[in-house]
């Protein structure tokens, strides 16, 4: 079958963000912003993935992992533009819109595994997982997650340093910190306090981002 | 540069901070040591004698440093030393607990060609941890001097003497990086033909790391030709690597080290957590760590330094000594001898040299200052600043500061004039004048933290709208600052130094030095002060000057006569509000009009000792911004306070 028109995608996941996310038994059209007699509900409805009841849209179980499934590639998309391409704002989410409808075709693994399967969005919403996500946690992989992530009194190997420019690169490793290394957080808040050899060094977020660590 | 002018053999310390370095400084040269700017720069050197079996040599202490490769100012005027003087050795000191990480420098200063010794110091705490070491095994692989130390005990001190003594310069051992490195440096090491302290290596891997002083020190030595090829070299390898530069060469000299640590450090057992890591924990956590500040402040600040510091010391020497026998026989012997009027005056007179400089000086401020000092040198010693600096550096990051800034803010408390001048160990420019403009304008020193707690004691709701107005000014303007500044937001990055019980001798050192410093800095200009306000009198400028200004002071609802204190306040902060109690023990000011002018006074302009730092600290531009916004914003916001409060009757 062809693949879901774009906006047909973006009706799934708003039918998906208002229904099962959020508390409405279905949705008026006039939320869903949409015609009766759009060509991308008529696809919908004969997909069977949505019906229509007097005037509100309801996702079927039919749609149901479809609509899940494009909800997880605009939110991974955010996670990209975001986080990697450092695109914020307005931009970010107008970009995020753009990349969403290119995360087919496994895809979307490739980025999932690459970000380490995130399991938020930047907005602090639920990435509904996928297998690749399922996968990693049944074979227990590791993980590796910025320092920020980390319990209090957690410790872990120092796997890479993200630093951009280099005098922070240059602070981290006048603390010692160095891929290879151990470290142990030792407390998050107000600021980061984690151990590396016998010191304790004190850092801020922005330092703490920088340093990512194997579980 | 010049070098620096004793003739004798030099002995430069280095080393990471936290390590013992000024312990061992002050076991070499018995603490007489001078302190004084390194030419040309506004950081402080230490520098002192040492007699070795009957050859006196000179001894340099430096700066903490983290790397060959500086951060911050200090860092690099440590730099600049090994670059300039010509040392007969370089003794670094590291803490064994934390050799795998301080060992990469050693590595740097062996590279360098430098003569090095190293001390391995606080061998007895990295015991207790259930390490052991093997120097013997460290030494052969180093290739230079290795010294077992526990300097707080003069532990490895005349092993130290000897190996200074009969130091004789040997080829160092040469630390292999992988292949690629290797190429880069031998081909940038190939293109320099000048004369250099430094080996070529060190100064080709400085060169890759992009050092900016070793790139302009490179371009004076080498000829027009060679340095174009150089330049271009040097763009290419650090394009090529511009992915991983720093990472890689730290990765290189850490497998280095732990090569050559490999057999020589054996961790025994793990150590249990001691109580001085429980109470560093609690210190750093906020839910306790904010009432022990609470207990620190009731204790040290207030009780030591406003009750016996303010009150008992200063009741003695003023009240005491002062009164009862120094004054009334300087008085006597100058109405014998200095007959003439103006003479008399200028030695005893209302604003007499002795009567208000030295008196004002050695019996009211010294004792005030003195008691801070010392309370800010054992919490120094101990390692409580550090984990102060970490619990606010959130809230130091909304006004544009780190946590590092908390440093000089709480000094400031002590003296704003040595708090303005400790502001040059903070990083980016941006936090410098920032952390000056609110030393300037809301943080009041002791002296006048004392005159204006004792004046305002008596009505408690116009101390708390004085605090409440203080704070909301500190925070608005840091806001504020924060905002409009361009420049980017300060990192924090802070090593958290283990506990301990301050050191007797530390502590006394460290609270002489820094009387001593502000009896030679601040003494001349009480002084000089008295002086110009004698000068003043006798011309009847003083006069006009009163007359000038007391429009701007009633303005603000307070009487003419407080003009005179505002005038003093501008010598001393605290003249100005001694001047202020005396105009309340006659009865002429309202609970209102007194609390005006404490927070008019304290939020004025600095006294002339800080605003002469300010000029040579931040520049003659900054200086005077900053001196105009805070003369406005003190007397705008007395203007608007005495609105408000004349409006709601608040304090009536």
């Amino acid at each position: 079958m062809e693949p879901l028109s774009e906006k047909a995608e973006e009706v799934l996941e708003s039918l998906w963000v208002m229904t099962v996310e959020g508390d409405q038994v279905g949705c008026l059209l006039a939320d869903l912003q949409i015609e009766a007699d759009a060509g991308e509900l008529k696809d919908l409805l004969q997909r069977a993935f949505v019906e229509i009841r007097d005037k509100r849209v309801f996702l079927r179980r039919e749609g149901e992992s479809e609509a899940r499934m494009a909800v997880r590639r605009h939110r991974l998309a955010e996670r990209l533009t975001m986080d990697i391409l450092g695109i914020a704002g307005e931009e970010g989410n107008e970009q995020a819109c753009v990349f969403e409808h290119l995360l087919r075709q496994g895809v979307d693994t490739k980025l999932c595994t690459l970000l380490n399967h995130p399991s938020t969005c930047p907005h602090g919403n639920p990435i509904p997982p996928g297998d690749c996500c399922t996968e990693a946690r049944r074979s227990g992989s590791p993980g590796i997650v910025p320092l920020t992530e980390l319990k209090a009194g957690e410790s872990g190997g120092i796997a890479y340093l993200a630093a951009s420019d280099d005098k922070k690169m240059q602070k981290l490793m006048s603390m010692g910190v160095l891929p290879g290394s151990d470290i142990a957080l030792m407390q998050k808040f107000p600021s980061y306090i984690f151990k590396v050899g016998h010191s304790q060094f004190a850092v801020d977020e922005s330092l703490a981002l920088q340093i990512h660590v194997r579980r | 540069m010049s070098e620096s002018s004793s003739a004798l053999p030099k002995v430069i310390l280095v080393g990471h901070p936290n390590v013992g370095k000024s312990v061992l400084f002050n076991a070499l040269t018995g603490a007489y040591a001078t302190v004084s700017n390194y030419p040309g720069t506004s950081v402080e050197i230490s520098s002192g004698n040492c007699l070795i079996h009957e050859q006196r040599y000179e001894i340099l202490d430096t700066p903490g440093m983290y790397s060959l490769m500086p951060i911050t100012e200090e860092e690099r005027i440590g730099r600049q030393i090994l670059l300039n003087e010509g040392p007969h050795v370089v003794v670094h000191v590291i803490d064994a607990r934390n050799i795998e990480r301080m060992l990469p420098m050693t590595l740097q200063l062996v590279e360098a060609g430098l003569p090095i010794i190293l001390v391995v110091n606080i061998l007895d705490e990295a015991e207790r941890l259930g390490m052991k070491l093997d120097l013997e095994l460290l030494q052969q692989r180093l290739g230079v001097p290795v010294i077992g130390a526990v300097m707080k005990r003069k532990i490895g001190l005349e092993e130290l003497f000897a190996t200074i003594r009969d130091y004789r310069v040997c080829p160092h051992k040469v630390f292999v990086y992988r292949d690629d490195l290797e190429q880069d440096l031998a081909v940038v090491a190939s293109l320099l033909r000048g004369g250099y302290r430094l080996s070529r290596r060190a100064m080709a891997m400085l060169l890759i790391q992009g050092d900016e002083d070793i790139r302009q020190l490179v371009q004076q030595q080498e000829d027009a030709a060679g340095h174009g090829e150089l330049v271009e070299v040097l763009r290419e390898i650090r394009f090529r690597r511009r992915a991983d530069l720093h990472l890689q060469i730290g990765m290189e000299r850490r497998h280095v080290s732990r090569q050559m640590l490999d057999g020589v450090v054996i961790q025994t057992r793990v150590a249990e957590e001691s109580f001085g890591e429980k109470l560093s924990a609690w210190m750093m956590n906020p839910l306790t760590g904010i009432p022990l500040l609470l207990l620190v402040i009731y204790f040290g600040l207030f009780q030591f330094v406003g009750v016996f510091g303010a009150g008992t010391l200063v009741d003695f020497l003023e009240g005491f000594l002062f009164e009862e026998y120094i004054n009334p026989s300087v008085i006597t012997i100058s109405e014998t001898y200095f007959t003439a009027e103006w003479l008399f005056e200028l030695i005893a007179g209302e604003y007499g040299v002795w009567t208000l400089g030295v008196r004002y000086a050695v019996a009211l401020v010294l004792p005030i200052v003195g008691s801070f000092f010392l309370v800010f040198s054992i919490l120094e010693d101990s390692g409580y600043l550090p984990r102060l600096a970490m619990m606010l550096d959130r809230i130091f990051k909304k006004i544009g500061l780190s946590g590092r800034a908390v440093i000089p803010m709480v000094l400031g408390f002590g003296c704003d004039t040595m708090a303005t001048l400790v502001t040059r160990t903070l990083e980016t420019s941006r936090e410098r004048v920032i952390s000056t403009l609110l030393l300037a304008l809301a943080i009041p020193c002791s002296a006048q933290l004392g005159v204006i707690l004792g004046l305002l004691s008596s009505a408690p709701s116009a101390l708390a709208v004085w605090t409440v107005f203080l704070l909301g000014a500190f925070l608005l303007v840091g806001v504020l600052a924060d905002r409009l500044l361009p420049g980017e937001r300060p990192v924090f990055y802070m090593e958290i130094p283990p506990l301990r019980r301050p050191q007797l001798y530390n502590v006394g050192v460290k609270t002489l030095m820094r009387m001593k410093s502000y009896f030679l800095e601040i003494f001349p200009l009480f002084i000089v002060a008295s002086v110009i306000l004698w000068a003043g009198k006798m011309t009847n400028t003083l006069d006009l000057v009163i007359a000038a200004l007391s429009p701007i002071v009633r303005a603000i609802g307070l009487p003419t006569e407080a003009t005179t204190a505002f005038v003093f306040g501008f010598f001393r902060r605290d003249f100005g509000a001694a001047g202020l109690y005396d105009l309340q023990m006659a009865g002429v000011l309202s609970v209102t009009q007194l609390t005006v002018a404490a927070v008019t006074l304290t939020l004025f302009v600095p006294c002339v000792a800080q605003l002469l730092v300010m000029f040579k600290e931040r520049g003659f531009r900054i200086a005077v911004a900053i001196f105009v916004f805070v003369t406005s914003f003190a007397f705008s916001a007395g203007w608007l306070l005495n609105r408000i409060l004349v409006g709601t009757g608040l304090l009536l």
